[in-house]
């Protein structure tokens, strides 16, 4: 799959002239409310029309204004997942689920409800009708609705954001099944930092209806960069190792070496996503002794910049894993700290991509 | 003694036959024209709802003669209909419900336009992306969701009908069996001196079959709500 964008849209008080690619994967368009995302979701599905520009779908030309190109959106098998369900009221679970298929009956059929039923948990609820569900369950409903289709790509537009925390981790689980067990391309829209750090490969910044920001996650959200909006933080892929039940703790390992954080309900061999905040880092020139803090990585700063009057942002070189530290700049003056100079960088703390600690 | 004399009875027999065509033959038209207020963005929207609500407005008598003008016998639209297919609305019940049928028009349509834009456009457009054609959309979303109004409007403009009188008499005039439907009964009765009874009676059977088709619709709309509400 490869996404093409580049769309431009007037309306009074807002323009929006973004342009990105995507190869695939998940991609997450990412920003404040009113940046423009939904609009884009809307661009997408074909439910907004742009004043100007392509959108390309696997080479397929849906939307090129100067050609006079715009595919209606019945015939993009796009799939949409809206922020405030849509299921149809008038229907049962079992025919919302049903009723893109039905449509989609034709052409090379997606997975069997069956599966969809399976993977969503949503087997009880097929008789039921849309107004006696959960919030949860229906948005568990809208997204097998729109897998059912058989699209081949799927937009969530802010699909967690009408929900309370513990429906949203009741969901995420399901949208990570979702990306690990289709590899259906998605188009993920969402203002909430954990949900696109959890589950996106691509990160897109939206702001004021402009791109500021764009490229493979871990390296976006490293950046030191005003623009995107969002404090900078490194994403860690990492596996979970042993357990040392004594005292509670697992073990992560990662390319840049290995973390030591609360056990929780970790099991070992779990892949997990995690997030370092710049502000979570704090740097050594020497091995620290006498230190409270377990995890002290040996890194190498890459690059620094001011990110404040006061402070600094350094990039540091893990292993070939990209951590990001924010400190003073009295602090990096006193140590002298340089591009290339080798470091410890102490992590405070690490924030999850799921709740492991109880 | 029966409770109608055979006149009456005709008249009554009359009045539910033309409201019941003047409502059904009405609701497809008030549909289309309901949508394209409730969701269409054209020129000319003003007007063509000013159009619609014009006989809620106008005398019945000039709504009666306009229609005497185009559909009757020498007018443009009844000559027409009567050369090609030798069908008349002039002096005959068809007429009647013609003439009813206008006068409830702008009812009908309103209660099916409140109803349409009710309908979350956002789910006609979850429809689109799952693959329906906007004919399907219609059938298949907004048709079942606005089931509740549409039989609102069709009882409401079967009601309207049953009381319809001056557009009536303009344009079909008053004859036994053909055109005098409740009302018009009423009317003659009325001229005539010591029918007291008669007309009471007459005016009872309006209210009951008026009261009867209100709350019949109130009932419907109300059990079809509560379904599509699911609850």
């Amino acid at each position: 799959m490869s996404l093409s964008v580049d769309i431009g849209l007037s309306r009074p008080g807002f323009t929006l002239d973004v342009a990105f690619d995507s190869p695939g994967g998940v991609t997450a368009l990412f920003g404040r409310s009113g940046a423009g995302k939904s609009t884009i979701a809307g661009l997408l599905a074909g439910l907004v029309k742009p004043d100007r520009g392509r959108i390309l779908v696997d080479g397929e030309v849906l939307v090129d204004r100067s050609a006079g190109i715009f595919v209606p959106p019945h015939r993009r098998r796009i799939g949409s997942v809206f922020q405030d369900g849509r299921l149809f009221p008038h229907l049962t679970v079992r025919r919302n689920l049903l009723y893109g298929a039905w449509f989609a009956g034709q052409r090379a059929s997606g997975k069997p409800l069956s599966d969809i039923v399976e993977l969503l948990g949503i087997g009880p609820l097929l008789e039921r009708r849309p107004a006696t569900l959960s919030g949860g369950e229906k948005q568990r409903v809208a997204i097998g609705r729109a897998l059912l289709m058989a699209p081949r790509l799927l937009v969530l537009d802010e699909p967690l954001a009408a929900l309370d925390q513990p429906r949203k981790d009741e969901i995420l689980p399901y949208l990570e099944r979702l990306r690990d067990e289709t590899r259906l391309p998605m188009v993920y829209v969402s203002h909430a930092r954990d949900e696109v750090v959890r589950l996106a490969d691509r990160l897109v910044v939206i702001e004021a209806g402009r791109v500021v920001s764009s490229g493979p996650i871990a390296e976006v959200s490293s950046r030191f960069d005003a623009a995107t909006g969002a404090e900078p933080a490194a994403v860690l892929a990492v596996t979970v190792g042993a357990i040392d039940r004594a005292h509670g703790l697992a073990t992560l390992d990662f390319a840049g070496g290995r973390l030591t954080v609360p056990a929780g309900r970790l099991v070992p061999g779990q892949p997990l996503r995690l997030q370092i905040r710049a502000r979570d880092v704090a740097i050594a020139i020497g091995r620290p002794e006498g230190l409270s803090i377990l995890n002290i990585l040996p890194a190498t700063i890459l690059d620094m910049r001011d990110t404040g009057p006061t402070a600094v942002g350094l990039r540091l070189d893990c292993g070939g894993t990209v951590l990001v530290a924010e400190i003073t700049r009295l602090s990096a003056e006193v140590l002298g700290l340089a591009p290339g100079r080798a470091v410890y960088a102490l992590v405070k703390s690490v924030s999850f991509d799921r709740p492991a600690v109880e | 003694m029966p409770l109608l004399t055979p006149l009456e009875a005709e008249a009554f027999g009359l009045s539910l036959r033309i409201g019941a065509w003047s409502a059904g033959m009405s609701l497809p038209p008030a549909l289309a024209v309901a949508w394209l207020l409730a969701r269409g963005r054209f020129r000319g929207r003003t007007l063509l709802s000013a159009i619609v609500h014009l006989p809620l407005v106008l005398p019945p008598v000039v709504t009666g003669y306009a229609l005497l003008l185009l559909f009757g016998r020498h007018g443009p639209i009844g000559a027409w209909l009567e050369s090609w297919f030798g069908f008349t609305f002039a002096f005959r019940w068809t007429g009647a419900a013609l003439a009813a049928g206008v006068m409830g028009f702008p009812l009908v349509v309103r209660a099916l336009q409140l109803s349409i834009e009710a309908v979350e456009p956002g789910l006609e457009q979850a429809a689109a992306t799952l693959g329906a054609r906007p004919a399907m959309v219609f059938l298949t979303v907004t048709l079942p969701l606005i089931l509740p109004g549409l039989l609102a409007g069709l009882l409401l403009g079967f009601a309207k009908s049953l009381g319809e009188f001056g557009a009536t008499i303009t344009f079909v005039s008053n004859i036994p069996g053909e055109t005098r439907t409740l009302p018009i009964a009423i009317y003659t009765l009325l001229q005539v001196p010591g029918t007291d009874a008669a007309v009471l009676r007459l005016s009872a059977l309006s209210v009951a079959v008026s009261v009867v088709a209100v709350f019949g619709s109130e009932l419907v709309a109300r059990r079809l709500r509560r379904r599509t509400a699911g609850a």
